[in-house]
């Protein structure tokens, strides 16, 4: 880990386990931010992305269908609009050139699921 | 090096084969000073495509090379400057602009003119021949006028000029031929009978045996006047009586010419004197004009092979071809015509699709000599083959012509049994074996990538599906095993996972990855996947919405901006007022859009999606169910009105195409089907462009299967005729259960069927003989689906879980999307532009 740049977190609180369909994701409207959050029950893991397609400037990407590609399982989401994907760890369009979409942190806690925004 | 000091050659025209002569000969060599004389204004452009014109390819398209190409390969061209005179003493040719030109060796690539005869009016305005760009433009802009044409001459050119007349739009297109017969130098009489019949009806109208005595009309045509005292009215004539060597320069040169014209040339292209060559549609070789564009290139190839000290000679060509002339295939190869005692023939005629089919075959049996194709020329290639390589024949050479019937592979299979030396692309003189090494040794894989190393398949294009089958089965025969897995995460066919789910009933995605698959799925095999499961359980897809792409997820068409249209079942476009005046409210009620969709029913689009399942609530309280506008699954089964109004309906479409929808709505497939019930064979329904299309006969009913609009419109073909309505019915839910089990993921029937081996004749045995003893399956497949109906609106508006789905932010469910932006437009909303 780099050392000196701990950047401070907000855990926002967004809804619940239960609200987030299985291998799937829902739009969550965070301090007037539109934020995808996607349930990867297949591996047990949580992501949040911006709700945003780059490419053609959509609010739609938690409507996407999520899966994994390469030899490594990359995980991403594929825009339902023109199937662009992106990956979920690091926002980079996996096709295409669209630019790279923003990720936030997530975690559970209970049932209750946060989002992380940056304060700095 | 001095361009001075290498031989010249003058080239005299700038035609197709003109231009493959210099870019053969510079293939070969660079030591030639090349200078080339063209007439028309703009450099080679490939005449055989000519007709594409029309349909959109502009004169750039067309080009064999672009301009550059002739200065970067130092070729000094001269366009729009025909020789005028050719000087044999002192070597030089002069131009129509005062050039003189001295020249080593000289190449008269000239070409044909169209054969007008010599009728009284022909200089009349309206009258037209078509052979350059020049001649296309003219049609093209007398067309914009004319309401009735004719073509001169029933050939194979003139048959492409109606199909030119039809494309532009003249309504009214006639074909008079003086032969009693279409296209009599290719085809036979019953061949010819067979087109002729296609071809009405499609539109044209054909007058055979008739001797156009003089052309009518005061300075400008308007009738032609035939020598049995009829005449015909027309707004333009087309000329196509035949072709015409351009010979005239090498008669003004001395040069030896046919009687009948055309510059006597030896087997090594030279024409009387020795310096001088012709090739092409000018040459008269053994007493024969060839014109077609194959043989005019290995023509060129003999001179360049003359020029570079080889010792290829011209030995006459194959006039085997195939084309399409307005959508009907046509072909004739060998000797068509040979007969008793020379030969045995066989023939197969269905006159109902309009397929003739004739090969002739050596009086012992052992080979194929020639025949005719109408209808379906699928077999040409591997035919053609069979002749040329004098491949000894099958004990049932029928199958040949009706496709084995056991089901086994015809074509593809073949390929890899001829001989090396088999000429697979004759336009640029491609052998199998150069094929296989290409493939071989730099481990090209398509098509494409073929043209790029040795051109083959960019002539005429009538090779490239042997090239492909050719480029498969040598992959596969090295081991390279091709299959269409559906992506990274499955290793199968969508057909193999039909078979593993329901042998080890697999009923959700998840168990499906596990068992068969890899990774965590992906856009691609979820929705395969849920098609798969669609199609073997018929159970409610919302249960699964995630592995949905995302219409199959909300139930709804997603559109620009995010939002979602709406579009409740009409079955086969028939509403009363009241369930009218329900749309209208609704759409009212909620700010949405409304159109009549082009499947006879109506979509309300703009919806949000929190909206969506209090539109559905209502629609349903007012008796409508889902339409699955969303779904590849059944759209719509288009019905004319029928016997019940019209004065000559037959049977009672609507309520046949009403049944036919409601006992397929739902079901999903590969892809989306559509269908259609008219009423007579006026076809008012458009049954013929549908998956599935049904059409009244006095008898009962017509069955069309694997007919397609969109971007590749392609007509159905018939399955079964005169049959009652039970036995549709049964057919029907055969050959839906059949395409369902196996097509693969987003491939319409029209594709499915393309990609079949053994086509029609194949699929019709399956689905009416039984042949793979599967029917009685295949009914109780579908019979299970049918029953397993549900309207998924329905589901989703009766269950608050489900419905808590449909919103936009799931802390707000209230709220609508802010992006969402709509403007008006003629009094209604409108997304706004992204
Ligand atoms: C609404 C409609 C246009 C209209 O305003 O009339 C329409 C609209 C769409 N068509 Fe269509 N098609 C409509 C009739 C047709 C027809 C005509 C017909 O059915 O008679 C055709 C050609 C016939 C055919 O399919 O063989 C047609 C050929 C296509 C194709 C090309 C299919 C092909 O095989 O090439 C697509 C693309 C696809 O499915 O992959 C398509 C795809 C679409 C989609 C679903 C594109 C999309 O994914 O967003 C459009 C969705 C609109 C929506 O939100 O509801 N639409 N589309 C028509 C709805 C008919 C209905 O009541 O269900
Ligand atoms: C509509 C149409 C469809 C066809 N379809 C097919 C098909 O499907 N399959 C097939 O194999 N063939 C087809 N053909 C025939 C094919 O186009 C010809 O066989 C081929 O173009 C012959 O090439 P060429 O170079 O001999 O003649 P051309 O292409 O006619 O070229 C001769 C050139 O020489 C020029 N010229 C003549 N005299 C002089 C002079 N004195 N000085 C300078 N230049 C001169 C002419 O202006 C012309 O540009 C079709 C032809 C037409 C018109
Ligand atoms: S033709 Fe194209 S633009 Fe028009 S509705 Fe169909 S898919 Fe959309
Ligand atoms: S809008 Fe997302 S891929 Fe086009």
């Amino acid at each position: 880990m780099e050392l000196g740049v701990l950047v401070a977190v907000d855990w926002v609180a967004v809804c619940k386990t239960t609200d987030v369909p299985r291998d799937g994701g829902v739009c969550a409207l965070v301090q007037g931010e539109q934020i995808a959050i996607f349930n990867f029950t297949r591996r047990g893991e949580w992501y949040a992305t911006q709700n945003l397609c780059p490419h053609k400037q959509q609010m739609v990407l938690s409507r996407g269908m999520i899966g994994s590609t390469g030899d490594t399982c990359e995980p991403k989401v594929a825009c339902p609009f023109h199937k662009r994907t992106f990956s979920l760890l690091t926002g980079e369009c996996l096709n295409g050139d669209e630019c790279a979409i923003t990720t936030y942190p997530v975690k559970v806690e209970g049932d209750q699921v946060y989002v992380g925004l940056s304060n700095g | 090096m001095t361009q001075q000091s290498l031989p010249t050659v003058v080239v005299i025209g700038n035609g197709m084969v003109g231009y493959k002569f210099c870019e053969k000969l510079l293939a070969k060599s660079t030591a030639f000073n090349l200078v080339v004389f063209g007439e028309e204004p703009r450099v080679a452009y490939d005449r055989v495509h000519l007709s594409e014109y029309f349909g959109g390819k502009t004169a750039d398209d067309l080009l064999m090379a672009p301009q550059q190409w002739y200065h970067d390969n130092h070729i000094t061209l001269h366009l729009g400057d025909p020789v005028q005179e050719i000087d044999r003493a002192s070597q030089t040719v002069h131009s129509r602009r005062g050039l003189v030109q001295p020249y080593d060796y000289l190449v008269l690539a000239t070409g044909s003119s169209a054969f007008v005869p010599d009728i009284p009016g022909v200089e009349k305005e309206g009258v037209m021949v078509y052979r350059t760009i020049e001649d296309l433009e003219e049609i093209k802009a007398y067309a914009a006028t004319a309401k009735s044409g004719a073509v001169l001459g029933g050939g194979l050119l003139g048959l492409e000029a109606a199909k030119a007349l039809l494309d532009l739009g003249v309504a009214e297109t006639h074909v008079v031929e003086f032969a009693p017969r279409l296209m009599p130098r290719q085809i036979d009489t019953a061949g010819s009978a067979m087109l002729q019949h296609k071809l009405e009806a499609l539109g044209l109208q054909i007058h055979l045996s008739k001797a156009t005595s003089s052309i009518g009309g005061n300075g400008k045509i308007d009738a032609l006047h035939f020598g049995d005292g009829s005449i015909l009215e027309v707004d333009m004539l087309v000329i196509s009586a035949g072709i015409r060597p351009r010979d005239e320069l090498a008669k003004l040169a001395g040069l030896e010419v046919g009687m009948r014209g055309g510059i006597v040339v030896n087997n090594d292209m030279q024409t009387s004197d020795p310096q001088i060559f012709a090739i092409g549609e000018c040459a008269l070789h053994s007493g024969m004009i060839y014109g077609l564009v194959a043989p005019g290139y290995d023509m060129a190839e003999v001179v360049v092979s003359q020029l570079t000290q080889g010792a290829r000679a011209f030995t006459g060509y194959d006039m085997s071809s195939k084309l399409k002339l307005i959508g009907v295939d046509v072909a004739s190869f060998g000797d068509p015509f040979i007969a008793e005692p020379h030969s045995r023939s066989i023939v197969f005629e269905d006159a109902h699709s309009g397929v003739y089919k004739r090969i002739n075959i050596s009086p012992d049996g052992k080979y194929l000599l020639g025949g005719v194709l109408i209808g379906d020329a699928e077999a040409y290639n591997m035919l053609l083959q069979t002749v040329n390589n004098k491949i000894v024949l099958p004990p049932h050479p029928e199958d040949l012509i009706l496709g084995a019937r056991g089901g086994e592979a015809s074509e593809g299979a073949g390929v890899m049994n001829l001989p090396d030396e088999a000429l697979i692309c004759s336009c640029e003189a491609v052998t199998k074996g150069d094929i296989c090494s290409v493939v071989n040794e730099l481990g090209v894989t398509s098509v494409d990538g073929m043209k790029k190393c040795n051109k083959a398949g960019t002539g005429c294009g009538g090779c490239v599906p042997m090239v492909k089958d050719l480029i498969n089965s040598t992959l596969k025969a090295n081991g390279a095993y091709i299959k269409n897995v559906i992506c990274e995460h499955f290793d199968y066919s969508r057909q193999e996972l039909f078979d593993l789910f329901r042998i080890n009933d697999i009923r959700t995605y998840d168990a499906a990855l596990d068992h068969f698959g890899k990774g965590d799925g992906c856009e691609v095999c979820k929705p395969a996947v849920g098609s798969v499961l669609a199609g073997l359980w018929n159970e409610l897809i919302v249960k699964q919405s995630t592995i949905q792409d995302t219409n199959d997820r909300y139930l709804a068409n997603i559109q620009k901006g995010g939002s979602y249209s709406v579009v409740p079942r009409i079955a086969a476009g028939e509403i009363t007022p009241e369930k009218l005046i329900v749309i209208g409210e609704v759409a009212q009620k909620y700010g949405l859009y409304t159109k009549i969709t082009g499947g006879q029913r109506i979509d309300m689009f703009g919806a949000h999606l929190s909206d969506l399942p209090d539109i559905w609530e209502e629609l349903i309280n007012a008796g409508f169910e889902s339409g699955h506008a969303y779904g590849k699954s059944l759209r719509t089964v288009k019905s004319c009105v029928g016997s019940t109004w019209c004065r000559f309906g037959l049977h009672d479409s609507v309520t046949f195409a009403i049944d036919i929808e409601n006992r397929y709505k739902g079901i999903r497939s590969p892809h989306k089907l559509k269908s259609g019930v008219s009423g007579c064979v006026r076809e008012c329904a458009e049954a013929q462009a549908k998956d599935f299309g049904i059409i009244a006969t006095e008898k009962g009913w017509n069955l069309y299967v694997c007919g397609n609009g969109g971007a590749k419109p392609q007509h159905a073909q018939l399955l079964a005729s005169d049959i009652d309505t039970e036995t549709c019915i049964k057919y029907l839910d055969r050959f839906l259960m059949f395409y369902i089990k196996t097509a693969d993921p987003l491939m319409r029937t029209a594709t499915w069927l393309n990609k079949m081996d053994g086509g029609m004749s194949y699929l019709r045995n399956v689905i009416i003989n039984d042949s793979l003893g599967i029917c009685a399956d295949l009914e109780a497949e579908m019979q299970l689906l049918i029953n397993n109906y549900h309207c998924e609106w329905k589901e989703v508006v009766e269950n608050p879980e489900l419905r808590k789905q449909f919103s936009h932010f799931v802390n707000a469910p209230k709220e609508k999307d802010p992006n969402m932006k709509f403007e008006l437009m003629r009094g209604q909303k409108a997304v706004v532009e992204w």
